[in-house]
């Protein structure tokens, strides 16, 4: 849980990234309306208003947001531990590429293992194994049982409609 | 026919077996996320809306509603044992419950915490239920640019009202509402934002962003902690209270419903504002000023009557107007919709009995709670000696889950991991969660009102403030954005700041 950390009076590159990232979704917002067709009908507003107020609103935070972190008014995180956030995102995006190659349970049990290797688990083929029960167990309980259509790669074939 | 014969009717149908067994297996999921660190309810009903697709709706709703409940029984004994809250509305109770535990005295902190909570979801769900066809009533004769005044309303108490600082907290919003544009436009059928992706034709899942959100995201903000947190305090001695501890927490559980409730049902923040609240009220009110601080049992018994009061409140404006004001209300809407439900006004006559046995349903649900955690608070805190690898390793299973059962595209995955990194740069910054989730959900719905409202009147703006209910609405809306702002200019944003909540 986020929690106050004390802020510190400097200017603050972060804050500077969050309010371009601001304005970007801003922009996005409003080359998108300007592509669209202005058919207000009684109303008067179409379907590209309501975006452009968001955008208009975007924007003005944006400003804000920079200003504030000129002025150092953003809360400073404390150092983070890079290496299992890079673990846990490994596993996401594997199970991205993997999921219809190899199927749920596999590519479930390799997050399953990446994420707790993350959290200090060691060897990471121990927590792999864990992952792939915990992955049998799902997929017997989500795919069989209350019919969620979860991806069969060659595993799940051979065991379950072998 | 009245409440009262509605009401009777509705637990009639409340005691079919499976009925019970859906509000079972909901307030024992609730009891469990609301004991772990790092899940809450809005997260759980958003993991569980696909897998419910194809079940009984009542028996879902009604397990999500059991879900909430049981999330703020839950809450406190983490908060309790552990110093460290299982979901938001139970942040102050870690102030004196854990200081109880520290000197032994853990098993009644966490009976008060119990039956309070028990008592409080008692009188507010009857609450609910005589309070409701009233509200109903009044829903009936709003129209368009009323129905936008309060999701305004609803907007500036979730984003800008509370919360160490407006600017993030609108920022989130508008991020919510930028979002809440993707794909087609419900009134013209325009395809907005798309970029000839056909998955994002039906808009951003809310399941999807709210699992990223919560899930994703706070997995990887605990992962790169590099301080571990407290460890845990053993409960010592008994459970039981004691005459004095009785007699000091009758009048908090009362005067917490009385606080709870109203702050849950009105558009004024959810019950994390509520636990505050009640906190500062007792603090006041105590014949004991010196004990606070130092393990108070008013302090702990006050919060976590107000906080499920106001869980109770949050279904006020949910069922009667369709208006979320928390982010798990809002994922519960998100539930109805599934089930080719709307709530508000027309949820009453339509599916009349459908509500009434969700109401009634959670009185049993209620009663299930104290069952269930006052005996067997042993074993709920076992489940706190789950290692975390297991723990997040398993939540981060689930949280796919929930996308791939719905819609296995890479596409969906995709903006499950880009949403999970916003999250965690959310929290790096002190950005709160939930308005992005009510902004998704309750935009497109404030876009169509506005929109409704503007064509009612043919384009003229001046109609959203022409009668007095929405001019009154938007005044107090302005008022809630404003005052805050020069209260925390004048340095005294301190006390906003402590009633920050994040997730439920």
């Amino acid at each position: 849980m986020s929690q106050g950390f004390s802020p510190e009076r400097r200017p603050r590159g972060a804050a500077f990234i969050i309010a371009a990232g601001l304005a970007g979704l801003a922009v996005l917002l409003l080359l998108d309306a300007a592509g669209l067709k202005q058919d207000g009908g009684y109303a008067g507003v179409g379907p590209g208003d309501v975006p452009r107020i968001i955008a208009y609103g975007l924007l003005v935070l944006a400003v804000l947001t920079a200003l504030s972190g000129w002025k150092g008014n953003l809360p400073k995180p404390p150092r983070q531990a890079p290496a299992p956030v890079l673990w846990i995102l490994g596993g996401l995006v594997g199970q991205l590429v993997l999921l219809h190659v190899v199927g749920f349970v596999i590519s479930g049990a390799l997050l399953f293992g990446m994420t707790a290797r993350g959290f200090g688990q060691r060897p990471l083929w121990k927590a792999v194994a864990v992952g792939l029960v915990l992955g049998f167990v799902i997929y017997g309980v989500f795919d069989q049982l209350l019919k969620l259509n979860l991806p069969a790669g060659p595993l799940e074939r051979l065991i379950f409609r072998g | 026919m009245d409440s009262f014969s509605l009401l009777m009717q509705g637990l009639a149908s409340a005691m079919d077996p499976m009925i019970l067994l859906y509000a079972l297996i909901g307030v024992t999921l609730g009891t469990a996320v609301g004991v772990l660190p790092g899940i809450g309810p809005a997260l759980t009903v958003a993991l569980l809306l696909p897998v419910t697709y194809g079940l009984d709706p009542a028996g879902s709703l009604i397990m999500f509603a059991g879900i909430y409940y049981g999330g703020m029984y839950g809450g406190s004994t983490t908060s309790i044992l552990l110093n460290t809250p299982g979901e938001s509305a139970s942040i102050v109770t870690a102030i004196e419950g854990n200081q109880m535990a520290r000197q032994g005295r853990g098993g009644p902190a966490l009976a008060t915490a119990a039956i309070g909570s028990f008592v409080a979801g008692l009188i507010a769900t009857l609450l609910l239920a005589f309070l409701a066809p009233q509200v109903v009533k009044l829903a009936l004769t709003l129209g368009p640019r009323e129905y936008f005044a309060l999701m305004v309303l609803a907007f500036v108490t979730v984003s800008a009202t509370f919360g160490d600082s407006a600017l993030r907290g609108l920022t989130s919003l508008f991020i919510g509402l930028a979002l809440a544009c993707v794909g087609i436009d419900g009134l013209t059928g325009a395809a907005r934002l798309t970029y000839g992706v056909p998955q994002l034709m039906d808009g951003i899942e809310t399941t999807t962003l709210a699992v990223a959100l919560f899930a994703i995201g706070e997995a990887l903000a605990v992962a790169a902690m590099l301080t571990p947190p407290d460890g845990m305090h053993r409960v010592t001695g008994s459970v039981r209270m004691t005459a004095t501890d009785w007699r000091r927490s009758w009048k908090a559980w009362l005067r917490g419903t009385f606080i709870g409730f109203p702050i849950g049902s009105m558009p004024a923040g959810g019950a994390d504002v509520a636990s505050f609240l009640s906190y500062a009220a007792e603090r006041k009110l105590t014949k004991h000023p010196e004990e606070f601080g130092k393990g108070a049992i008013e302090g702990v018994a006050g919060p976590e009557a107000a906080n499920n009061a106001a869980a109770a409140g949050t279904l006020v404006p949910l069922l009667t107007l369709g208006l979320p004001t928390t982010a798990t209300a809002a994922i519960m809407l998100a539930g109805f919709q599934q089930f080719g439900l709307q709530p508000g006004p027309l949820l009453f006559v339509m599916n009349a009995e459908l509500v009434w046995t969700l109401i009634a349903s959670l009185l049993i649900a209620n009663l299930m709670l104290v069952v269930l955690n006052l005996p067997l608070i042993g074993l709920w805190i076992r489940l706190l000696s789950i290692p975390r690898p297991w723990l997040y390793g398993g939540i981060l299973l689930f949280a796919t889950l929930g996308t791939i059962g719905v819609n296995p595209s890479p596409v969906e995955l995709g903006m499950l991991i880009l949403f999970g990194l916003m999250g965690y740069g959310m929290r790096l910054y002190g950005y709160p969660i939930a308005p992005v989730v009510v902004g998704l959900i309750l935009g497109p719905m404030a876009e169509q009102q506005l929109r409704r409202a503007l064509a009612i009147a043919q384009g003229d703006w001046t109609t959203l403030v022409a009668t007095p209910v929405s001019a009154t609405l938007l005044g107090i809306s302005a008022v809630f954005l404003i005052v805050p702002m020069l209260m925390r200019l004048r340095g005294r944003g301190q006390v906003l700041s402590q009633v920050a909540g994040d997730a439920d």
